[in-house]
């Protein structure tokens, strides 16, 4: 079978160290830099998707710091600003929190709709957050891309396989957790050796498949945040080939906050059709003021359809991923509106 | 006969516990002392002159032992002999991605692994031939020399009974073209193969192969090493499907490398690998026009098929005539044209794939007489019924038909499904479909010339009540170790797990030519049945003998032979054990079977088709469409299927519930496919096999025929319930959406182009497949100019860099 590339393993037991750690082994302060196979250091959680891509060298660090042993690297704790979830936190434990399913239930349906199992056991809440866009010329074996002659996401001399004329690298946001967080109005607390600052999900991913978060590479996602739910209902919504296994190819998570019949607020979110997961605000203005009916409803698929870009590189198709978004951002309102 | 003790009962498979408990030992279990790892290099290119290669660098990293290269084994192999065109390792030319081009053995795996990148390797690129419409060009560069008319493999043309009058005397006509796309095997157990050459030198490899016999003959033409010398041990399977019915590369390289080494030597497949091994189902391009009296009578058939056999024939000339042969056996066809084409293109090899060769033709078939009952208003079960070729009857193609259980299976699969009662009659968006098949229980002629047996087995009692059956056998799965047993154990009255079954194994028993062409519980069967019966008649002598009763009043069931009137006149199983070897000597008997002459016609190409016994099955399968996303889903398939006879009812079970699960995974979504000579989806990931998730309601329906030739009535069971599962979902869909899928695989995308809905534009349309030959082309080359295209600017990129 493929092998590992060679690496030594560090397993520092709190955030502070494996963040000092981070920048020993060479994670220059505030570097953005991604997509390079040659990374000095990376962080592993549960490893379900660095280690296939290690394998496949789409990464091969000299060095990896397992989280796996920090302390207080998982829980779920409501306090009174919300929900907090500690980065390490399973998706299986996320996805069977009764507070996470009654309160956040779009998150609970996403975790649970992540891959395998046996992968949600091992994978982490803050894996997901941070996971590498997907594209069906990158994931691929090192075989493969060497007889392909590669693309820009690993060599940056090379052209985007998907659209060679673009200026940047298509591949795609693929996690299921995060346009829920998004719809949830998630905020994300990252830490460095410098200290630890907070900020919004929504501002945490841009539309480049390289770059596709503005997490530095000395930096830690070690928890995310949900806001109080009081009045929110929400739902996730996923599109792939079969029951499991699948990255999606059609992510939509929506929630929304009445007032008796009224919509008082509302959340869109969208993945898997572009590099960055989105929210969409045209969605979240249709539907804010009135009473989800089917002229909101209609409208608001209306955004999402336009919002939704998909490229080539995925499975499934353009023109079925892009309808699949309308019909479930119908199906989703629908649903949350009964 | 007497009641059956043995078969038919619901008995456990008596070789499941070690599957069951972790501790069967597959090849790439097994480790012996001083072991190197091998590891194949692989061609980057699909059509390439090899114009450098040099190991050097690669020979001396440390930890590097040897390395063998394409001129080490220059003899051609391949599994037919007669149209033998690859070497063990490509030599001066690669024909596809993933080519094996030069073997690494190594102290361990990264070793291996990274040595490869040491190999210097250059290519001279030759342009790529991709579909089957560029092969049949006259002006592009061939594939293999040896092509006289651009890449064309094969070429087939038979035709019976008066096809013209046929057409004439239609009342009328249907002419459809379909194309069923490529697909593969995707066992879990990835390829393996252990290969140990020894200081008396002697070689053997342990390897999970379906044929090892076939195996052990290439090895003695590509080692250069005499059989006697060569023993191949079939290890436990994880699943071939046809795909392990090839010699393989890794084989080869394993075994030669053991020899310059004089150590252990191990290959295993990565999964990528077992996508390159490939030896998957054909994609083939279709055209059928058939015409019928207006009460459903077929007159004449003329069918055509184009073959896309990857770079390498593998078993090709049998897919080709497959593709024709067997569609004679299910309907009456009184005149029959069969045109069949098979080229090369720079892709991995196709080869067998369960069902071989009559998958593609059987769902166009049946998809077409699906149309032809609603052209002229007929109940698409009854309709079948009204054609069904006879019982003990001759096909127009001269093949012997003799049980024919096809019409029980829709009586049977009818009453079950209330299929006529619910087809037509769903709301839109649901739907029902049925389809009948049929398959070989067996090849009538072996894959090389020869008139010895087909099947050999030896049984051997020892005095302790022991008994041994020996037969070459490859247990991929499937049972035949369990149906060794029980046929042994059947006649001479012990039970099945009384047995021991020594199998797969070209030293220790005799031939059998492997599991392909569902043959081995009709061939090695009837051989152990042929071997036990000679000691049952001994140990009979002998139990008469001893209780003054005459033998045709003995029956020998659960270690005894018994009075059949008296349950209290008996001799042991031991005793008479004891009783025949004082005098006879020691007891063994050895059986064979070949299949019987005349069975098929004399004409040149009739020597596929014929088997000594068909399976016949039907299915219908029930789908729900998501109007709006195009998602198809299967929520029930039930199959009928005539076995014969089940010998182990459970097992038949488990073959056509796993055969509607790989029959629904190829129309639903696997496919081989390609983009610009690369593999798209070479990982499981990709490929879509379905999970448990996805799998529909599976339900499965034993009927029997009792066959006359059949081991205790027995045909197959392992290939053609995959057959009807295919189209009875195509035209369940059809019931669903009024769409026909005239091409695999079903996808959303599919569904919402013909309803309409794939853009704002969309025209709905009523079906969804070819036109003709030439509307694959431009696909081709689209996907070639883009190739170039991206090469380009890439190189503008670096210039301007």
């Amino acid at each position: 079978m493929l092998r590992l590339p060679a690496f030594t393993m560090e397993r520092p037991g709190t955030y502070a160290e494996a963040a000092t750690l981070l920048r020993a082994h060479g994670a220059a302060r505030g570097d953005l830099t991604r997509g390079t196979p040659s990374l000095p250091v990376m962080l592993v959680a549960g490893g379900t998707d660095l280690f296939p891509n290690m394998k496949r060298r789409q990464f091969t660090p000299r060095v990896l710091i397992s989280l796996g042993g920090v302390a207080d690297a998982t829980g779920i704790a409501r306090d009174k600003s919300g929900l907090r979830i500690q980065a390490g936190t399973t998706l299986t434990t996320v996805a069977s929190d009764a507070q996470v399913r009654e309160r956040y239930t779009a998150l609970a349906e996403a975790a649970v709709l992540v891959s395998t199992p046996q992968l949600r056991n091992m994978g982490t809440i803050g894996g997901n957050i941070c996971l590498d866009t997907r594209c069906n010329w990158y994931d691929q074996s090192a075989f493969w891309r060497g007889a392909e002659g590669f693309c820009m996401k690993t060599h940056p001399e090379v052209v985007c396989r998907v659209a060679p004329s673009s200026p940047r690298c298509l591949a795609v946001a693929s996690a299921d957790t995060v346009p829920a967080l998004l719809a949830l109005g998630a905020s994300v607390a990252i830490q460095s050796a410098d200290g630890t600052r907070t900020v919004a999900l929504a501002d945490l991913h841009q539309e480049d498949g390289i770059a596709h978060t503005k997490i530095a590479r000395d930096e830690i996602v070690v928890s995310v945040t949900l806001p109080d739910a009081t009045g929110w209902r929400s739902t996730y919504l996923k599109q792939r080939d079969r029951g499991s296994f699948d990255f999606p190819i059609v992510g939509l998570a929506v929630a929304v906050k009445r007032d008796g019949a009224r919509v008082t607020d509302a959340r869109v979110a969208l993945t898997a059709v572009a590099s960055r997961p989105q929210l969409v605000a045209d969605a979240a203005k249709a539907l804010i003021g009135g009473s989800l009916d089917e002229a909101a409803i209609a409208a608001a698929a209306d955004a999402v359809h336009k919002a939704a870009r998909p490229m080539d590189n995925t499975s499934g198709t353009i023109s079925q991923r892009k309808r699949t978004a309308r019909v479930f951002a119908e199906r989703a309102l629908r649903a949350l509106a009964a | 006969m007497a009641e059956l003790s043995v078969l038919g009962k619901r008995l456990p498979k008596v070789n499941s516990w070690a599957h069951l408990t972790g501790s069967a030992k597959y090849a790439d279990d097994l480790f012996l002392p001083r072991m190197l790892y091998g590891r194949l290099l692989r061609s980057t290119q699909a059509h390439a002159r090899i114009t450098k290669l040099d190991v050097s660098r690669a020979l001396a990293h440390p930890g590097v032992v040897a390395i063998v290269t394409g001129p080490d084994m220059p003899e051609t192999i391949g599994i037919m002999p007669s149209v033998q065109d690859e070497t063990a390792l490509a030599i001066d030319r690669v024909r596809y991605v993933g080519e094996p081009v030069a073997a690494i053995a190594a102290i361990d795996e990264d070793t291996a692994f990274e040595a490869m990148s040491l190999i210097d390797v250059e290519y001279d690129p030759l342009p790529p031939i991709l579909t089957i419409e560029d092969a049949l060009r006259e002006d592009l560069p061939k594939i293999h020399e040896k092509s006289r008319r651009a890449n064309i493999f094969k070429e087939v043309h038979l035709s019976f009974g008066d096809l013209d009058a046929g057409f004439a005397s239609a009342d009328h006509m249907r002419d459809d073209w379909f194309f069923f796309e490529g697909n593969t095997h995707a066992p879990i157990e990835s390829h393996s193969a252990v290969a140990s050459f020894e200081g008396d030198g002697k070689l053997t490899i342990w390897t999970c192969t379906q044929v090892p016999h076939y195996l052990h003959r290439e090895l003695e033409k590509a080692l250069g090493l005499p059989r006697a010398k060569i023993r191949v041990v079939a290890t436990p399977s994880g699943g071939g499907f046809g795909g392990k019915s090839d010699p393989f590369a890794h084989e080869f390289a394993a075994c030669l490398l053991s020899m310059r080494t004089k150590r252990p030597v191990k290959i295993t497949l990565d999964r990528e690998e077992v996508f390159y091994a490939h030896r998957g189902r054909h994609p083939v391009k279709m055209r059928i026009k058939t015409g019928v009296k207006q009460d459903g009578e077929i007159t004449a058939v003329h069918f055509q098929s184009w073959l896309d056999g990857g770079a390498y024939s593998s078993y090709g000339i049998a897919t080709t005539y497959y593709t024709g042969a067997l569609m004679t056996v299910t309907y009456r066809i009184p005149a029959y044209k069969f045109d069949g084409v098979r080229v090369y293109t720079n892709k991995p090899p196709c080869g067998p794939k369960r069902g071989h060769g009559t998958t593609q033709p059987r769902y166009a078939l049946e998809c077409q007489l699906d149309k032809i009952a609603v052209d002229l208003g007929f109940d698409a079960l009854e309709y079948r019924k009204r054609i069904l070729q006879p019982a003990n009857s001759r096909t127009v193609n001269e093949l012997r038909i003799t049980s024919m259980g096809l019409g029980q299976c829709l009586d049977e699969l009818g009453a079950k499904t209330k299929y006529s009662e619910r087809h037509g009659q769903l709301p839109r968006g649901k739907g029902v479909g049925i389809a009948g098949s049929a398959y070989i229980s067996g090849a009538g002629l072996p894959i090389y010339w020869n008139e010895m047996p087909h099947s050999g087995a030896t049984v051997k009692l020892d005095r302790g009540g022991g008994v041994t059956v020996y037969c070459g056998t490859a247990e991929i799965g499937q049972g035949s170790d369990n149906m060794l047993a029980s046929v042994a154990a059947e006649c001479l009255g012990v039970r099945p797990e009384d047995v021991h079954v020594v199998s797969g194994d070209t030293s220790l028993a005799p031939v059998d030519l492997g599991s392909y062409s569902s043959r081995v519980t009709f061939m090695a069967g009837n051989a152990v049945k042929d071997a036990a019966w000679k000691l049952r008649e001994w140990l009979l002598d002998a139990a008469s003998e001893r209780l003054a009763i005459p033998r045709e009043c003995l029956v020998p069931a659960d270690r005894r032979i018994t009075d059949l009137r008296d349950p209290e006149q008996f001799v042991t199983f031991d005793d008479a054990v004891v009783l025949a070897e004082a005098k006879h000597g020691t007891l063994s008997a050895a059986g064979s079977y070949r299949p019987p002459q005349g069975i098929g016609g004399g004409y040149k190409g009739a020597g596929v088709g014929p088997s000594p016994a068909y399976s016949f099955q039907a299915s219908v399968a029930e789908v729900s469409v998501d109007l709006e996303t195009g998602v198809v889903t299967v929520d029930r398939i039930t199959t009928a299927h005539d076995c014969g006879r089940a010998l182990s009812p459970a097992n038949v079970e488990g073959q056509i519930e796993g055969s509607a699960y790989m029959g629904y995974g190829e129309i639903m979504g696997e496919e081989q496919v390609f983009r610009g000579g690369l593999h798209k989806k070479p990982s499981l990931l990709d490929y879509k096999i379905p999970t448990s998730l996805d799998t529909p309601e599976l339900e499965a329906i034993i009927v029997e025929t009792i066959d006359k030739e059949g081991p205790f009535g027995a045909k197959e069971a392992g290939e053609g319930p995959l057959n009807s599962v295919i189209p009875a979902i195509a035209n369940a869909v059809y019931d669903a959406i009024g769409v026909r899928f005239d091409e695999t695989p079903i996808t959303a995308d599919k569904v919402l182009a013909a309803l309409g809905k794939r853009d704002n534009r969309g025209m709905p349309k009523d079906r969804i497949g070819p036109e003709g030959m030439g509307d694959g082309q431009e696909a081709a080359n689209a996907a070639l100019r883009r190739l170039s295209f991206t090469t380009e600017a890439r190189e503008k990129k670096k210039a301007n860099a």
